[in-house]
């Protein structure tokens, strides 16, 4: 089937959705995802962070579809013509989310354990403004404890459901849900039991924010002071395969390993996560394919003094354009600078 | 012309033999002896009857959505989780004539093939609930519901089930997610329900009105239904009206008659309380746009307006509204339309499942915005701000209960901008008890 995604055509497979379909073009094109988690029977459809415009149906119904469309959910037809990134109104709609999901945020990104791996920190940066309009007060939630691996701040929770679909699917029986209605719901175990299941630590993983964090590694770094490293050892409960966070010469954090859109690639059990902390428990593949850009790369792995990758005449042309631009507009209209005076 | 209410005053009609005396249970013995499934879509179809729920879409097509594959059990589903605020016609029909719904019921079942069926009911009104059961159990007893109806082979069980408790359950995916067992979340579409609905079956989800007018329908044929009314609005509507009116209550109206007369006339409403002037109706249900005195009455073209569904919407958003679920609430110039609005806001803060962001998180603010304008803490930009938060949520959200929420707050500010700039800039009056702004030159004012 053909799909055109922001003017790009590819061919794509029968019931592949138009979030699938723009993550196989790149990064670039592909929609913001808060609560998409392709692992995850189910999940989309929530955020509406991921909302584009279709203004084509297809070949046979080249009619545009009147609301913007989640893409996570929505399946690609046959000559689809889609607007992500090059429609006004998508990226319009997309500060409104991002103001919507801030809207009830503490921003306590300086505490927070998420912070430099956030989807939500990622997400507003990329399609929000960075100004509020809001004057009320934030809603907030009475603590809840979930037990002794797993930390909830319900406050910094954007209800993606992830965590519901992952204690639905992962784990053995439901251990936790989504308790009340509007914007005092949250995530809840029932009567405040405890999370208690060998793969309850998944929700941490797919948490997109802060709200679902692991204790053990409560304030003991920040993720940018971290390496990450591949790991595996043999577990007769799952595959095993980890990443492993250093600090110096300590383990301080172990989590399921991430694909480039932070999927966990496989579920890891708890007795990996929490219990596992010696790299002598480890055998050890190697570091972290990182993003040059990420947060987590910075001061490491000589990112810092890699050269850019692009010809360098070429960046020594586009300098000079960008100070005879600058000649022109500052420094050659003395009409301005009589003005101020 | 009455078709639902025609002997909804005749004493003890709530049982099954004075139904009949009166002419009840016909239908199902025409539809089921006489004609095909079929058939009776057909007479649907022609009779032009449209949704009663609030969106108006044609029952008939919306069954021959139907997906109807080898195997596989197809179900009916009464919405009669009535909770819209403004709206209480369901409820009078179901507690008075309870076997219209289950008559409708049976030949609407028949028509899409369903063994089994529901009946949704909001779970506050245990009462009703209550009133069904008895009649099923009456129906039951005489061979009109169970195995081999009226020896024609068909079979039908009907179930009451009590609401979850919430206006969301009203949504149809939402409600028969509540009707599953689960949390009362709206999913996703597509797939539509006549697809992938109840226990992931084929389901068709219709009102109470809807499904009780087939029966009439049959008895008469479609075509003596859709000669009523105007155009494509045929039938009548229950419209349930209520506020500062002469007579409130559930009415029977032919669609098409005037909204002024539907107001004023002493068949129907009685007009305003004495001494007062009508300042503005909200035409069909809290969700749906409000509109000034002069806008309800005529069009933007001059024309008087009727209470039918093209007339109701004439001018778009910009200067019409919508006949919604007929509940139909009228204010006089004593009414703060601030305060009116927040009223609106709170309660759809209040009812949003929570699920998708622009619903939620929108529907609070705005109710935490309209509460400070209402409370002398208004801000100049407020009022843009809710324009904006309002045209955010709007089309963007997984279910309706979005762009309901955003309507009554979008609307109320179009056409009533100065009452809120007057909250704004006279705090100091506008909080006094029972202070209200009147328009300078407007019909209402004294």
């Amino acid at each position: 089937m053909k799909v055109t995604i922001d003017n790009i055509t590819l061919e794509v497979e029968p019931g592949t959705t138009i979030m699938q379909a723009a993550r196989q073009i790149g990064p670039e094109i592909a929609p913001p995802a808060m609560c998409y988690y392709e692992p995850l029977k189910g999940s989309g459809g929530k955020c509406r962070a991921c909302l584009v415009k279709v203004t084509q149906g297809s070949e046979k119904d080249p009619r545009p579809m009147p609301k913007l469309v989640p893409a996570c959910i929505t399946a690609v037809q046959d000559g689809m013509v889609v607007e992500n990134t090059v429609n006004e109104s998508v990226l319009e709609t997309r500060k409104g989310i991002v103001e919507f999901l801030l809207l009830n945020h503490p921003l306590d990104c300086p505490v927070c354990d998420q912070a430099g791996e956030c989807h939500l920190q990622d997400f507003s940066f990329e399609h929000g403004v960075s100004t509020t309009r809001t004057a009320e007060e934030r809603n907030t939630f009475e603590p809840t404890d979930l037990g002794p691996n797993i930390q909830l701040n319900m406050n910094r929770c954007v209800l993606c459901y992830r965590c519901v679909y992952t204690a639905d699917q992962i784990t053995d029986g439901r251990v936790h849900g989504v308790m009340y209605r509007g914007d005092h719901a949250e995530i809840s175990t029932y009567i405040e039991k405890a999370i208690d299941n060998d793969f309850s630590g998944n929700v941490i993983d797919v948490c997109p924010v802060g709200a679902l964090t692991d204790k053990t590694y409560r304030f003991k770094s920040r993720v940018w002071f971290s390496k990450p490293v591949e790991a595996h050892c043999s577990c007769e409960k799952c595959s095993g395969n980890v990443t492993l966070w250093y600090k110096g010469d300590e383990v301080i954090r172990v989590t399921g390993r991430k694909n480039e859109w932070g999927e966990v690639m496989e579920f890891i059990c708890n007795t990996c996560r929490f219990d596992r902390k010696k790299t002598s428990d480890w055998v050890i593949e190697g570091p972290t394919q990182v993003a040059r850009h990420s947060v987590i790369s910075a001061n490491k792995y000589g990112a810092n003094l890699i050269k850019p990758a692009f010809p360098i005449a070429q960046a020594a042309r586009d300098y000079k354009l960008i100070d005879d631009d600058r000649d022109r507009s500052f420094l050659h209209e003395p009409a301005k600078i009589e003005a101020k005076k | 012309m009455k078709i639902l209410t025609e002997h909804i005053d005749v004493p003890q009609i709530e049982t099954l033999a004075v139904y009949k005396k009166n002419g009840g249970y016909k239908a199902v013995e025409k539809a089921l002896k006489k004609m095909t499934p079929d058939e009776v879509t057909e007479e649907v179809k022609k009779s032009g009857l449209r949704g009663r729920g609030g969106a108006g879409f044609p029952v008939g097509m919306k069954w021959s959505f139907l997906a109807k594959p080898e195997g596989v059990p197809r179900y009916l589903v009464c919405n009669a989780d009535e909770s819209e605020p403004g709206t209480f016609k369901d409820h009078y029909l179901m507690w008075k004539s309870p076997h219209t719904l289950i008559e409708g019921m049976i030949v609407s079942s028949y028509a899409l093939g369903a063994n089994t069926s529901y009946i949704y009911v909001r779970g506050e009104l245990m009462y009703v609930i209550n009133i069904l059961e008895k009649a099923i159990q009456e129906a039951y007893d005489q061979g009109l519901l169970g195995k081999n109806i009226l020896g024609s082979g068909y079979d039908l069980d009907l179930f009451v089930q009590p609401g979850g408790g919430a206006y969301i359950c009203g949504e149809e995916t939402a409600l028969l997610e509540s009707l599953e067992g689960k949390r009362g979340n709206p999913r996703n579409k597509p797939p539509f329900p006549a697809v992938k609905g109840v226990w992931q079956c084929p389901t068709v989800v219709n009102n109470v009105e809807s499904i009780a007018a087939t029966s009439w329908i049959v008895n008469n044929g479609g075509d003596a239904y859709a000669a009523i009314g105007v155009g494509r609005s045929t039938g009548t509507k229950l419209i349930s009206a209520s506020g500062h009116i002469k007579k409130p209550g559930v009415y029977e109206i032919p669609l098409g008659i005037t909204v002024e007369e539907f107001i004023y006339s002493d068949e129907w409403c009685g007009g305003i309380r004495d001494g007062h002037k009508l300042k503005a109706v909200v035409a069909g249900g809290s969700s749906v746009p409000i509109l000034p005195a002069e806008m309800i009455l005529t069009t933007a073209t001059g024309e008087k307006r009727l209470m039918t569904y093209e007339s109701l919407s004439d001018g778009g958003f910009a200067t019409g509204t919508m006949l919604g679920s007929g509940g139909f609430i009228v204010m006089d110039e004593t009414t703060c339309i601030v305060h009116n609005t927040l009223t609106f806001a709170r309660f759809y803060h209040h009812e949003s499942c929570g699920q998708c962001s622009p619903c939620r998180e929108g529907t609070g603010w705005m109710d935490k915005v309209i509460h400070r304008i209402e409370h002398g803490k208004g801000r100049k930009e407020d009022i843009d701000l809710l324009v904006d938060v309002a045209k955010k949520i709007e089309g963007n959200t997984i279910c309706p209960l979005g762009d309901a929420a955003a309507w009554p707050v979008a609307a109320a500010i179009r056409h009533f901008r100065d009452e809120f700039e007057w909250h704004i800039e006279h705090p100091e009056l506008a909080t006094k008890e029972g202070a209200v702004f009147m328009r300078p030159g407007a019909s209402w004012a004294q």
